[in-house]
């Protein structure tokens, strides 16, 4: 029998805010463990957890982002268990009034939109690090009471590319709120994905299974891809599928059985007494509203429409808000009607320069009037070739030279004047008698290989558009 | 000269005109602990200090020089701060609670040595203490009350000038009443409980023990008010509760609630309160009889939301990060080891019963429907205070009780707190001040209730009644 999987996602996503949530601890990653710690956030008797009005801001503007219901009335709750990564053996969470519930994200797939129903999202504590050695565990609460967002999907995805792409989107929109960074290294956005099978075409839900230690979206990926493979072949030989966690080994692509979920633990969730319920009005519904930028979806149409890029390349510029920006400032200043050469030219040579040097396109010391320059010198005035255009961009990125002026120092501009160009062509013409037989009975290769000669002999400062047309005139 | 016997405001009149120094003064009241206390046990971890003394910072302090005794359950820095359990043996706190922060900087001297208490607060006689039970000074076979019994005894021993306790069903004002000295639960939210050790949230309230009534304005002008550091705590402007001396009580009404004086009230307490009423009457109060009709569940839903929220709130002490931790080899039978060996069994007790009523299955039906009554508690009080400028009732259902009487029954015990509970579930101010005495010269209290920031009122009845009547200047003789 064939099945089709049913997977939810419950992303946990790590709040920009400069201290804790409910103490004034830094927030700060990778300091000295146990450093970033007050009596609140070490849960020392007698100390009393206060609210962080940024997390809640941030947490009712994701919510707003991902068209929730962000609700009037919302609560903190305690929920209990015994770890030693939690100082009070309680963790401050949200239980029955999250800030933000039953909203959606939009996604796409070969052109085709679907939109993810989202459960609920609501804010937590995060708990601290246990490093385990050998024969003995240590213990780091510096993350102990970080703002946690956690965003739930309903089990309404229906395959790991879906589950992919979701992930992309909704990283991509938080980035753009500017309330988490969204590095799932750094742990700051968490996923754990539950998955069950289900005779395709059926309705209903299998005994699902949930998969933690994810570190990538394409762990995420290949994790469902692998878990559907087990499902259906342990359906297959007639076995019954158990509740359970599993861990997600990257290594030897497969998951492992970490504990098997039969007793369901009771948390006793109570109404959290240290913090009064809190009344989000709409005036301050209204204000946090104000601040959130065009997000991905609405500049990637805005992109398409007002400057005429293609569905693919909007797409690409779109993902990042800061690449977004970046683009745009371009795009603006290009003097062309037709503005694609620009958005060819940052998704190309620009982030290859930019991953050559190790750096965000948006760190190169490249102001954006010579970026169009160099463009325009490239696409239209054809001062130079795209070959050389890119080497050109190179130096710009490390010297912060304007394109006008590298050429001239070292003298790149092109070749375009017809009667040298014909001297060169010629001389190449009769370098290469076998190559020339070749043109002659119309390979086309060839022909390119002949322009590539000029070119070298030229040191590419040949026009290759003309040479091309030499070439044509002397085969004709 | 005696100075451990004056008032906070005797002695700052002394220290002002610089008859007393802050040395004698604190000197004093050392001695009076050390002669003293082997009777009494108000004080745990009694340590021979030496007599040096540094002065506080602050000359100007409205508190200034003065001793202030500690129940072990508010965090003091660097000084022990145990809540009378094993469970937090040695523990020291890293910061102040803000009330001791306050009474600092109000140049108060805080006591390096606590007051007993009821392990964790649960209790009303104060026999439930790591550190043995606390005598009433009236009678040394009786329980002082609970859960601040050190506080209040210490107090009416003349071992404190004045003293913090908490209050989170009544546990600072029976022990009042059992000691005859003035106790106040400030409104809940009116003083910061960041450093209290947590009993349940909801319902505490740190709250203080004076030798009179101008004391207690004293006080509570120094530790109340806003703290950022409590989200529940309420900002509201804190008056100077000074002014509410001395003020007549003519035009005043005072409520009655018959459901107060029912079986089970001890008749020579009733006809003791029924004299202070009368004697109120006489200063010009209108008396009316006035109706709590959810009274009688005021019990039952306190030991569900108090021991639910108690459950939470201990589980923090588990031996990983302070205080006791059991010899074990790993870390399930550390917690289990710890706690098991750490608490006292009404802390046990306490928290089996509140685990359960937060149990998958049980919570709707005990914690949420005891949230439920508890608001219609709360009604009950609104409506009073509609017409009512304060309630008066008995501060305990009878006089002191003897060391050990209650101890084998749990229920008898809980309900020696059932003039008191109501209040801390409305989140209301009430005091307990002294209106008399049983045949066997045990005190009685008198509990006056107001609306939320009603302090002012319970301070003009109180002070009224105080300037009538002796019962306040009254001191056991320690035998």
């Amino acid at each position: 029998m064939t099945y089709e999987p049913v997977i939810g996602l419950e992303v946990h996503v790590q709040l920009k805010t400069r201290t804790k949530v409910f103490c004034g601890c830094s927030t700060e990653f990778g300091n000295e463990p146990n450093t970033q710690v007050c009596p609140v956030c070490l849960g020392f008797p007698g100390a009393l957890p206060v609210l962080n009005r940024l997390a809640l801001e941030y947490s009712i503007k994701v919510g707003l982002a991902l068209n929730c219901t962000v609700q009037e009335f919302t609560k903190f709750d305690r929920k209990h268990y015994y770890y030693p990564d939690l100082p009070k053996n309680f963790q401050i969470s949200q239980y029955d009034l999250p800030i933000s519930k039953n909203g959606y994200l939009e996604i796409q797939i070969n052109g085709v939109s679907r939109r993810i129903k989202i459960c609920r999202a609501h804010l937590e504590e995060d708990a601290g690090k246990l490093i385990h050695e050998e024969n003995h565990s240590l213990v780091d609460l510096n993350r102990t009471g970080q703002p946690l967002l956690e965003i739930v999907t309903e089990p309404d995805i229906f395959s790991p590319e879906e589950a992919y792409e979701y992930l992309v989107n909704l990283k991509s929109i938080i980035q753009y709120l500017e309330v988490s960074d969204c590095d799932m290294e750094k742990g700051t956005l968490r996923c754990d994905a539950n998955i069950s099978v289900r005779p395709k075409g059926s309705s209903g839900l299998g005994t699902k299974s949930e998969i933690k230690n994810l570190n990538s979206f394409k762990a995420v990926r290949d994790a469902l891809e692998y878990e559907i493979e087990r499902h259906s072949e342990t359906l297959n030989a007639g076995e019954k599928i158990i509740q359970e966690t599993r861990l997600w080994d990257d290594k030897k692509s497969q998951t492992v059985s970490m504990r098997s979920k039969e007793e369901a633990k009771d948390y006793r969730y109570f109404p959290e007494p240290d913090l009064p319920p809190f009344i989000i009005s709409k005036e301050n519904l209204s204000e946090i509203k104000n601040t959130i930028p065009e997000l991905p979806k609405e500049k990637k149409s805005r992109f398409i429409q007002v400057y005429g890029l293609s569905e693919y390349d909007a797409g690409i510029l779109v993902m990042s808000k800061q690449n977004a920006d970046y683009a745009e400032e371009r795009l603006k200043i290009y003097p062309e009607k037709d503005k694609k050469p620009v958005a060819n030219w940052i998704i190309g040579p620009l982030t290859a320069t930019a991953s050559n040097l190790k750096c965000e396109v948006s760190e190169l010391q490249i102001i954006p009037e010579d970026f169009v320059a160099l463009i325009d010198l490239v696409e239209k005035k054809q001062v130079i070739s795209n070959l050389t255009g890119k080497t050109v961009l190179e130096k710009m990125a490390k010297t912060g030279k304007s394109p006008d002026l590298i050429i001239r120092e070292e003298n790149l501009a092109q070749n375009s004047d017809e009667k040298s160009l014909e001297k060169e062509v010629d001389a190449v013409i009769q370098e290469n008698p076998k190559v020339v037989a070749d043109v002659k009975i119309g390979k086309n290769n060839s022909l390119m290989f002949l322009v590539g000669q000029v070119m070298k002999r030229t040191k590419g400062k040949a026009n290759p558009k003309i040479v091309q047309e030499i070439l044509k005139r002397r085969f004709a | 000269m005696e100075l451990y016997r004056l008032t906070a405001h005797e002695l700052l009149d002394k220290l002002s005109k610089k008859e007393i120094s802050p040395l004698d003064l604190i000197s004093s009241v050392r001695e009076r602990i050390k002669n003293n206390d082997g009777l009494v046990n108000a004080y745990v971890r009694l340590v021979d200090r030496p007599a040096e003394f540094k002065l506080p910072p602050q000359k100007n302090g409205a508190l200034c020089g003065i001793p202030i005794s500690i129940k072990d359950n508010i965090c003091t820095e660097s000084l022990n701060t145990e809540c009378c359990s094993k469970i937090l043996t040695g523990f020291k706190p890293p910061y102040d609670a803000t009330v001791i922060k306050k009474l600092k900087e109000a140049g108060a001297v805080i006591l390096d040595t606590k007051t007993n208490m009821d392990e964790f607060a649960f209790g009303s006689s104060t026999e439930n203490s790591c550190f043995g039970p606390t005598h009433n000074p009236w009678n040394l076979d009786c329980v002082p009350g609970g859960s601040s019994g050190g506080s209040a005894a210490a107090v009416a021993s003349d071992e404190a000038i004045m003293a913090l306790g908490s209050d989170t069903g009544g546990s600072i004002r029976q022990p009042a009443a059992f000691c005859g000295v003035v106790g106040l639960k400030p409104t809940y939210g009116r003083v910061s409980r960041y450093g209290l050790i947590a009993f349940a949230s909801s319902l505490d309230q740190i709250g203080t023990f004076t030798k009179d009534i101008p004391d207690c304005c004293l006080l509570m002008n120094v530790i109340s008010g806003h703290d950022p550091m409590d989200a529940t705590s309420i900002d509201v402007p804190v008056p100077n509760y000074i002014k509410s001396l001395g003020k007549n009580i003519k035009g005043l009404t005072i409520g009655i609630p018959q459901e107060y004086f029912i079986e089970g009230l001890n008749s020579q307490v009733k006809s003791i309160v029924e004299e202070a009423i009368a004697e109120l009457k006489k200063l010009g109060a209108a008396v009316k009889e006035v109706s709590l009709p959810h009274t009688e569940y005021a019990v039952p839903v306190y030991y569900i939301l108090g021991t639910a929220e108690a459950s939470s709130n201990l589980s923090r002490f588990d031996g990983v990060q302070y205080g006791y931790r059991a010899n074990s080899s790993n870390l399930v039978q550390m917690y289990k080891k710890t706690r098991g060996e750490g608490f006292g069994q009404e802390a046990k007790r306490r928290i089996l019963l509140g685990t359960f009523a937060l149990s998958h299955g049980y919570y709707d039906a005990y914690y949420l429907r005891a949230l439920k009554v508890r608001t219609l508690i709360k009604n009950d009080f609104d409506a009073v205070f509609k017409d009512c400028d304060c309630i008066i009732t008995p501060t305990a259902p009878t006089e002191a009780f003897r060391i050990g009487e209650k101890t084998e029954d749990p229920l008898q015990m809980y309900l020696s707190d059932i003039y008191t509970i109501s209040v801390n579930l409305a989140g209301i101010p009430a005091i307990s001040i002294p209106c008399g005495f049983t045949k066997a010269k045990l005190p009685v209290g008198l509990q006056i209730m107001a609306k939320p920031f009603g302090e002012e009122t319970l301070f003009q009845v109180a002070h009224a009644y105080e300037r009538s009547t002796q019962w306040h200047k009254l001191k056991p003789k320690l035998q």
